[in-house]
């Protein structure tokens, strides 16, 4: 038993129009090049809550409970992890298996997370030509991710296209972390005030790229 | 009877006011044990002769010194620092002495006398110093570990400027002395050459055999350092007694003094080697937290008789000189520091430590002089003058470390950017209790590459630490100077693994009261110990067995065929459901931790006993309840619909 001071679930609570969830999963943040600096980032954003899912349940023991509380906090929830095998780390998974019940998250009771807005923010080691019909990958980014796109739609979920970044192995020696991380920020605090047009994001194939045309300034 | 008493209160007295007053004004502690000798020597007269006897003892405290810096060097330091030691010391006694040397020709005395108090005064005080500097936390420092090499090389340089003084003999007082030696053979100066022919073992004997008796010491020293302490320490400690194993510590330290002086080599390098040999050894810290109040107690009366032993007539008489002598080592000296620093790129605030730190003469200047007269290099009046000067010059060191703390300290740049290698490790994680428990902490922290403190009370513990190259060092977590010895003070966690349930509790409490900003990790040996550790600040604490019954009944429940990720999950549930009642009885307990007289905590334990049945029968239930709430899938019928 540890006598920590337990963690709150409230965490911040900033009176923000859209309080966001950060979902954070990387099983060796130590080695991670691009997915620890998003993450560092997030944190400093008043409004922007980001839960490091592998420090919190380094034995995938997910408690149920407090994931369902923290979802109902939060008015936008986002996965951010590096791509692995076109998916999810699997903590992640494990995740979506255990707080989405029925009965919460689906079903006819189920209607807590209707109308939350849900994208994942990921980085994928190989270039982005080669995610597409005719590349490498066969598949575009958002068409890998339709398992997501179709489990956010089955909570009731408005579903985003990914903000992803390629080429992530060597986006720190080209000197494009910088930029991406920037982007990552204006994005979060857009999402959080409520300035981004949803309807017109919804229909691109990724959320970074043109993001500013995105964005309605204050 | 009554004399010792009254001196021994007298000497108590003075340190007692006039140190804390000394410190209190900013002054540093030496300069109070130093006017503390002058009021109650010159100015009362309270203590007379005997001061120049207690002086030869209390130099012990300077030897103790020298044993803790080894102490804290083992041979690979001392290797990392030869490039300072040699060439930083080196150059410093050269050329000070040259200087000085110059000085005192162009004053109009003999080459030999000059070269002779050139040396002399080429020296530094180590015990001012190091103890200055370790006071005002300085001795990490750049400038502070430059200075700690010259001192340590000027300790080594006593050794052969022993053998070299007597070659400078002067003719004249030769003869003199030859003279007065056949009329009155009781003249001050050959009394102190009778007294240490009587107790050397290598006067009279011809140079090459001086040679092997040195060598022979400085071997006995090395190999009985390595082979034969820590044997004796360890068949010390085995009795348990404390107060025997400071003794034989005493003895170690008195013994090498000995036995160096009979050779005639510095008693302080002797102890040194002692020390370098001892800090790899696993009483390290044992050595340290006992040797040190002693240390202190003599070093601070060495510092009163130096300040009592200041002659006010002569000083007075010739003020002018003495004073003049004394500006001009203390220029002389610090223009070659500075020098030295420059070439040695020591920082602006670093130059000006080393600077106005090693500009006085030292204590060994004291013994030189007398040796130097007791050889004829030196005429006594001469030496008695050049004593005062060493001593006013050590009186003035404080005042030059004021300097540098109120007009120096105060200009230092903002920008000067930290050295990188300077930033000093992070501290370490202190292991109280290397039983089973302990030993499968450490050995994870350590492949985890983190750097562990050892302590055990158990020799024989240690020992098989040892075997397996394990670093541990012998002593009682308990005791507060052997926690601060092991580094309490830098130290990231404390981890608290000793077999004795109160004194785990105390150690606890003491460290969060002391040092709150250290973590500490305890184990407990059941409930109750749990809640008193956990009552005394700990900021983590676990039950011995828990986690082993419960593995240990998970491997039971796959022995019967449950399948092993459903037991993995009853695990899982169980620990939650243990933890969540833990704390609920702990609120219970927290308001009377007397279990004898907490009736709820009472009444709780006896309901949970009676309906013990019960009780398992809801763990069952809501264990049950847990492990079946994940993975579940949709209601049968309302896939079409929903999923
Ligand atoms: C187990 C594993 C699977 C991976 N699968 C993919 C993949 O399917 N597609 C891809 O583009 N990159 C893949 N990668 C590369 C990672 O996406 C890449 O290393 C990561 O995005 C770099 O981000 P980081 O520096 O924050 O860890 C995989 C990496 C690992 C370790």
């Amino acid at each position: 038993m540890t006598l920590e001071p337990h963690r709150t679930d409230t965490e911040d609570q900033h009176p923000s129009a859209r309080p966001i969830l950060v979902l954070y999963a990387h099983p060796s943040p130590d080695r991670s090049e691009v997915n620890r600096h998003l993450a560092e980032a997030a944190t400093s954003i008043p409004g922007v809550n980001l839960v490091d899912l592998y420090g919190e349940y380094p034995d995938y023991g997910i408690d149920v409970d407090r994931e369902q509380a923290r979802l109902l906090a939060h008015e936008v929830i986002v996965f951010l992890h590096p791509l692995y095998w076109y998916s999810t780390p699997a903590i992640l998974k494990e995740w979506q298996d255990l707080v989405l019940e029925h009965g919460f998250a689906y079903g006819t009771e189920g209607t807590a997370l209707h109308g939350k807005v849900f994208f994942s923010a990921l980085t994928a080691g190989g270039p982005e030509l080669a995610y597409r019909a005719e590349g490498f990958h066969h598949f575009s980014i958002r068409e890998l991710l339709n398992p997501l796109e179709q489990s956010a739609h089955l909570c009731g979920m408005v579903y985003l296209p990914p903000f992803a970044l390629f080429s992530a192995r060597t986006a720190v020696e080209e000197g494009r972390l910088d930029a991406h991380i920037l982007e990552w920020v204006d994005l979060l605090k857009a999402l959080r005030d409520d300035r981004l047009d949803i309807s017109r994001a919804q229909q691109l194939p990724k959320l970074n790229g043109e993001l500013s045309a995105l964005i309605r300034q204050e | 009877m009554d004399g010792m008493l009254f001196r021994l209160f007298v000497y108590l007295c003075a340190a007692v006011i006039a140190v804390p007053i000394a410190k209190r004004l900013g002054l540093g502690s030496v300069l109070g044990y130093l006017i503390a000798g002058i009021v109650i020597g010159p100015l009362l007269g309270l203590v007379g002769s005997e001061t120049s006897e207690i002086q030869h003892f209390a130099e012990l405290g300077v030897v103790m010194m020298l044993f803790l810096i080894g102490l804290e060097l083992d041979p690979s330091t001392l290797w990392a620092m030869r490039t300072r030691l040699l060439g930083m010391g080196g150059l410093q006694v050269a050329l000070s002495a040259a200087l000085i040397a110059l000085a005192a020709l162009a004053l109009g005395t003999d080459w030999r006398l000059a070269l002779a108090v050139g040396l002399i005064f080429s020296l530094s005080s180590t015990a001012i110093v190091m103890q200055t500097l370790t006071e005002k936390g300085l001795s990490g420092t750049q400038g502070g570990r430059s200075s700690f090499s010259v001192l340590l090389f000027q300790d080594i340089a006593l050794v052969p400027l022993l053998a070299l003084l007597p070659l400078l003999a002067s003719p004249e007082l030769l003869l003199i002395d030859a003279d007065a030696l056949v009329h009155a053979p009781q003249a001050a100066g050959s009394e102190t050459l009778a007294h240490a022919a009587e107790m050397s073992l290598v006067a009279g004997l011809p140079g090459w055999a001086h040679g092997l008796v040195v060598l022979g010491a400085i071997a006995s020293v090395l190999l009985g350092g390595h082979f034969l302490s820590r044997p004796l320490l360890r068949f010390v400690a085995e009795s348990r007694l404390r107060e025997i194993f400071t003794a034989a510590v005493l003895l170690l330290v008195v013994a090498i003094a000995l036995l160096m002086t009979l050779v005639d080599l510095s008693p302080a390098l002797g102890t040194f080697i002692a020390g370098v040999i001892l800090a790899n050894s696993e009483f390290r810290h044992e050595l340290e937290s006992d040797i040190e109040p002693f240390k202190g107690l003599l070093l601070g009366l060495f510092f009163i008789t130096v300040g009592a032993g200041i002659d006010f007539e002569i000083l007075f008489g010739d003020f002018a000189t003495v004073l003049g002598l004394t500006i001009g080592v203390i220029l002389l000296k610090g223009c070659v520091l500075f020098g030295l620093a420059r070439l040695f790129r020591l920082k602006t605030m670093d130059r000006w430590l080393f600077t106005l730190g090693l500009a006085q003469a030292g204590e060994f200047g004291f013994v030189l002089l007398n040796f130097s007269m007791s050889n004829s290099v030196i005429a006594m009046e001469d030496a008695k003058l050049l004593s005062l000067v060493v001593a006013l010059s050590m009186l003035l060191t404080p005042a030059l470390f004021v300097i540098y703390d109120r007009l120096i300290l105060p200009h230092k740049s903002r920008a000067e950017p930290a050295d990188a290698d300077e930033i000093d490790e992070q501290g370490p994680v202190i292991i109280a209790g290397i039983g089973r428990f302990g030993q499968i902490v450490n050995r994870l922290l350590i492949a985890s590459g983190i750097r562990t403190v050892v302590l055990d009370h158990e020799a024989s513990q240690i020992e098989t630490q040892h075997r397996f190259g394990i670093k541990s060092f012998f002593g009682d977590a308990t005791r507060p100077d052997l926690l601060r010895a092991a580094g309490i003070e830098e130290a990231q966690l404390l981890i608290v693994a000793i077999d004795d349930r109160d004194r785990a509790v105390q150690l606890v409490e003491y460290v969060k009261r002391r040092y709150p900003s250290v973590k500490v990790l305890a184990r407990a040996f059941d409930v109750n110990h749990l809640y008193l550790l956990r009552k005394a600040g700990a900021d983590v604490a676990l039950r011995e067995v828990f986690d082993a019954s419960l593995r240990l009944s998970a491997e039971a429940l796959k022995q019967l065929g449950m399948h092993a990720f459903k037991v993995e999950k009853m695990a899982r549930a169980f620990r939650r459901h243990d933890e969540a009642g833990l704390d609920q009885l702990y609120e219970l307990w927290d308001e009377h931790p007397d279990v004898a007289k907490n009736r709820a905590l009472l009444a709780r334990a006896r309901e949970h006993r009676e309906t013990l049945a019960v009780l398992m029968e809801t763990d069952r239930l809501q264990l049950h309840d847990r492990t079946e709430r994940g993975w579940t899938p949709p209601p049968k019928g309302a896939q079409a619909s929903s999923k």
